[in-house]
C-alpha cells in the first residue's frame, strides 16, 4: 500500500465520517406540524369539589371528642374527579377523567394535553364537571376560534373565577 | 468448530477496510474509547469558550448564541459548530464502541462490569446533549423543553405539571437556570464520575487518542464546522408551535416518537431498551475459566504479572511466608479473566527450568498449567513430519489455527498470545522445529486487550521476560490473523516456509563449508 493511496483512503473515510455527523445532526427534517395545522393545548390545574359536603358537628358529638379535635365542621377530605371534554365543530377531540391524586385523594389535578387541528375557523366547546354531587357539567364554554397555521391556543381554567380562559 | 456469526463477520469486514485505510496502529475501531474522550475534550474547550459569551437568562440566551454564530462566526461560530459536531461524533463513536464490544463478544463473562457501567454513561451523554439544545432557547429548544416536561410529568415522581411552566405568562428564569447549571456543571461531573467507574476494572486504560487520529478527526470536524456552521432556529415563541425542526437525531431521536405515542409508552420503550442492554451480559451468561493461582514457592514478588494483567486482577502485598522477598502477588478471582497473560509474564515460567520434573511457576492456570504446555508442545513437535517443520503458536480467540492441516506444521494454542512464555519459542527452535510462527488476534485488537502487545514487546526485548538474544530471530515470524484472515495466514505460512527452506539451505551450505575447512586444517 503506497502512502499516497492510504492518504486518499483516509480522506474518503473522514468524508464519510463528516457526512454522517453533519447529516444526522439536522436531517431528516422533522415536521412536528403540517403547514396547515395549528395546536390546542388544554392545561387545567384545578381541585375538584369535595365528594361529600361539610357537616356541622352537633354540640353533644363535639363534646365527646378530645379537646384538640373539636372543630365545629367535619369536612371529608376526598375530592371529586375532574371530567373534561373538548369538542371542536361537534366532534369530541379531548376527553379526560382524572382522579385526584394524593393519599387521601384530596389534591388538585393537572391536565396537560395537546392536539393538532387544521388551522382556520372552528366552533370550540368545553365542558367540565368537578363535583360528583352534580349531574352533568359544572362549567361550560363555547367560542368561535380562528387559528393561524402553527398558532398555539392554550386553554386554561381559572379556578378563582370559575371560567375557562383561551389565549 | 466455530459457528458463522454474521455480525462478527460484518464488524471484521469494516475493521479490515479501516486497517487498509489507516493501518493497524491508527485503525479508529481500535481507539473508539479514546476517540470519544478526544471529542469530549473538544466539547469541553469549545464549551468553555461559548460559556464566556453565553447569557444564562431566558431573555438573553438566544441573542448571545446568535451573536456568536453571526457576528463572531470566525471564532465563536466555529466554536459553536465544533461543540455540536464533536458531541455528535461522540455518539457515533460510542455506538461503534458498543457495536464492537458486542460483535466481538466482549460484553459478557468477566466483562459484565464494563458493559453494565457503560449503559448509564450513554444516558448521561444523551441527556447532556438534550439540555444543550434546551439552552439555545430557539424553537428547537422550546420543543425540547415542552416535550421533556411532558415526559417528566408522566413520571409519578413529579407532583404538579412541569409542562405548565412553558405556557405564556408562566415562564420564569428558574427552570432555565437549572438547565444551565445541569448542562454546564452537574451533568459533566456526573459523566466523568460514570466514566471513571466504567474503566475501573481495567488497567493501562488509554485516555488519549493517537495523535494521527486526533489530528485527522479534528481537521474533519473543523472542515464540517466551516462548511456547515451550526445554526439556531427562530427564537422560542410561546404562542407558536415549532412546526418544522432540524432535529439532531444523535440526541433528540426520542422526541418525535411523542407525536405518535404517549409519554408513558416512550418511557416504557426507553427504560425497556436500557434494561435490555443492562442484562445483555447474562443473555446467555458466559463462563470465565478458573482464575490464575499463585505458587508462592516460585514467586519472588517481582510484580511483572501485576503490571501486565489487563484487568487489574493482580495486586502486590507484603510477603506472608518466610521467603526472603519483600512482596508477593495475590489474584482477585472475581476480576481474573483467565487469559493466562500472567503465566507468560512470570520469569519462573521459563520452559528450560526443571527439565526432568514438573515445571512449577509463580503464577499458573490450573486448567492448563505451564508444565502441561511444555509437554504438549513437545508432543506436537515430535508429531510434525516433513523436511521443514513449523510450529504455529495461536490463541483461542483469533483465527482457529486448528483448521490448518498441512504436513510439516504443528499447532499449539494457548488462551491468549500473551500467555506464551518467550522461552517456549526458543524451546521449540531448540527441539527440532525450523521456525515458529506466532499468530493470534489482530494487532491492536487482542481479545484480552494487551496479550499480543506484551508478546511483541517480549520478543523485541522491550518487556520482561524477554526472548533471549541467542534465539534465532530469523526463524521467528509474527502474523496476527482474525477469524476471517485464513487466506492471508495460509499465504504467510507459505512464505515463511520458503524463507525457512532457504535458511536451511544456507545453513547446510555453511555447515558443509565449515566441514570442508575443518577437513583441510
Ligand atoms: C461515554 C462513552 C464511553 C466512553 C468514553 C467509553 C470508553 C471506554 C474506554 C476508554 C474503555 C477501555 C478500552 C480499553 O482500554 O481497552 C472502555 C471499555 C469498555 N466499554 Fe466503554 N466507553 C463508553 C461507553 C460505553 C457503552 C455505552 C458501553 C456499552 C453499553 C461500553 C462498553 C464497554 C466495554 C464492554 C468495555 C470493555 C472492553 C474490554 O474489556 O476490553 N462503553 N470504554
Amino acid at each position: 500500500m503506497t502512502s499516497a493511496l492510504r492518504v486518499i483512503l483516509q480522506i474518503i473515510n473522514y468524508t464519510i465520517f463528516m457526512f454522517l455527523v453533519g447529516y444526522f445532526s439536522i436531517y431528516p427534517q422533522f415536521k412536528h406540524l403540517e403547514d396547515d395545522q395549528a395546536m390546542i393545548t388544554l392545561a387545567i390545574s384545578h381541585a375538584g369539589e369535595r365528594r361529600e359536603e361539610c357537616r356541622k358537628i352537633p354540640p353533644e358529638e363535639l363534646a365527646k371528642l378530645p379537646p384538640n379535635m373539636r372543630t365545629p365542621m367535619d369536612c371529608p377530605r376526598e375530592r371529586s374527579p375532574i371530567v373534561v371534554e373538548l369538542t371542536l365543530d361537534g366532534k369530541v377531540v379531548i376527553s379526560d377523567n382524572v382522579e385526584p391524586p394524593g393519599l387521601y385523594a384530596d389534591q388538585g389535578i393537572d391536565i396537560f394535553q395537546s392536539i393538532k387541528i387544521p388551522a382556520g375557523k372552528h366552533l370550540l366547546s368545553l365542558k367540565m364537571n368537578d363535583s360528583v354531587r352534580v349531574e352533568g357539567p359544572t362549567f361550560t364554554h363555547k367560542q368561535d376560534i380562528n387559528l393561524e397555521p402553527a398558532q398555539l391556543l392554550v386553554i386554561q381554567f381559572d379556578s378563582e373565577n370559575g371560567k375557562f380562559t383561551l389565549n | 468448530m466455530k459457528t458463522f456469526n454474521p455480525i462478527k463477520r460484518g464488524y471484521l469486514a469494516l475493521e479490515e477496510w479501516l486497517n487498509i485505510s489507516f493501518g493497524g496502529e491508527l485503525n479508529p475501531l481500535y481507539h473508539l474509547g479514546t476517540l470519544t474522550f478526544f471529542f469530549f475534550w473538544i466539547v469541553l474547550i469549545s464549551g468553555i469558550y461559548l460559556f464566556i459569551f453565553f447569557d444564562t437568562s431566558l431573555s438573553g440566551a438566544y441573542n448571545s448564541v446568535e451573536y456568536l454564530t453571526n457576528e463572531q462566526w470566525y471564532l465563536g461560530g466555529v466554536m459553536r459548530s465544533l461543540h455540536r459536531y464533536a458531541s455528535d461524533a461522540a455518539i457515533l463513536t460510542i455506538l461503534l464502541h458498543m457495536f464492537r464490544e458486542f460483535a466481538l463478544d466482549r460484553y459478557r463473562g468477566f466483562r459484565w462490569f464494563s458493559w453494565l457501567t457503560g449503559v448509564p454513561t450513554l444516558w448521561f451523554v444523551v441527556t447532556l446533549g438534550i439540555t444543550g439544545y434546551w439552552l439555545v432557547w430557539d424553537e428547537l429548544g422550546l420543543y425540547v423543553a415542552v416535550l421533556s416536561a411532558q415526559l417528566m410529568d408522566a413520571l409519578p415522581i413529579v407532583s404538579g405539571s412541569m409542562a405548565r411552566n412553558f405556557l405564556e405568562g408562566q415562564l420564569t428564569d428558574r427552570f432555565f437556570t437549572l438547565m444551565g447549571f445541569l448542562h454546564l456543571l452537574g451533568q459533566p461531573v456526573l459523566l466523568i464520575f460514570a466514566l471513571w467507574i466504567h474503566v475501573k476494572r481495567l488497567s493501562h486504560v488509554e485516555i488519549s487518542a493517537p495523535r494521527g487520529l486526533a489530528l485527522g478527526s479534528f481537521i474533519a470536524l473543523m472542515a464540517l464546522s466551516l462548511y456547515m456552521p451550526a445554526e439556531s432556529h427562530a427564537p422560542a415563541d410561546l404562542g407558536k408551535v415549532p412546526a418544522t425542526l432540524n432535529i439532531d437525531w444523535f440526541y433528540l431521536n426520542i422526541y418525535p416518537l411523542l407525536d405518535h405515542w404517549s409519554a408513558g409508552n416512550v418511557w416504557i420503550l426507553s427504560i425497556g431498551v436500557t434494561m435490555f442492554l443492562m442484562i445483555m451480559p447474562w443473555l446467555p451468561p458466559k463462563k470465565t475459566g478458573h482464575a490464575a493461582v499463585v505458587h508462592l514457592d516460585e514467586c519472588n514478588g517481582c510484580g511483572q504479572c501485576a503490571d501486565d494483567c489487563p484487568f487489574d486482577a493482580i495486586t502486590m502485598r507484603q510477603r506472608t511466608d518466610e521467603a526472603r522477598w519483600e512482596y508477593e502477588v495475590v489474584v482477585d478471582d472475581k476480576l481474573c479473566a483467565a487469559c493466562g497473560i500472567c503465566v507468560g509474564s512470570c520469569h519462573s515460567s521459563n520452559i528450560f527450568r526443571y527439565k526432568n520434573k514438573t515445571l512449577d511457576t509463580g503464577i499458573d492456570m490450573p486448567q492448563f498449567p505451564v508444565d502441561e504446555v511444555r509437554q504438549k508442545t513437545a508432543e506436537v513437535i515430535s508429531g510434525i513430519e516433513g523436511d521443514t517443520k513449523i510450529l504455529i503458536l495461536g490463541c483461542d480467540h483469533a483465527y482457529d489455527v486448528k483448521q490448518i492441516n498441512e504436513p510439516g506444521i504443528g499447532i499449539m494454542t494457548l488462551f491468549c498470545s500473551g500467555m506464551t512464555p518467550p522461552s517456549l519459542v526458543e524451546y521449540a527452535l531448540k527441539n527440532g522445529v525450523d521456525g515458529v510462527l506466532l499468530t493470534g488476534c489482530r494487532n491492536g485488537d487482542c481479545f484480552y486487550r494487551y496479550g499480543n502487545i506484551w508478546m511483541d514487546k517480549r520478543l523485541d526485548g522491550d518487556r520482561k521476560p524477554v526472548l533471549r538474544e541467542r534465539a534465532d530471530k530469523s526463524r521467528i515470524e509474527v502474523f496476527r490473523a482474525a477469524e476471517t484472515d485464513g487466506k492471508k495466514l495460509t499465504q504467510k505460512i507459505d512464505e515463511f516456509k520458503q524463507h525457512l527452506i532457504l535458511l536451511n539451505k544456507e545453513d547446510a551450505a555453511t555447515t558443509a563449508d565449515n566441514g570442508t575447512d575443518g577437513g583441510a586444517s
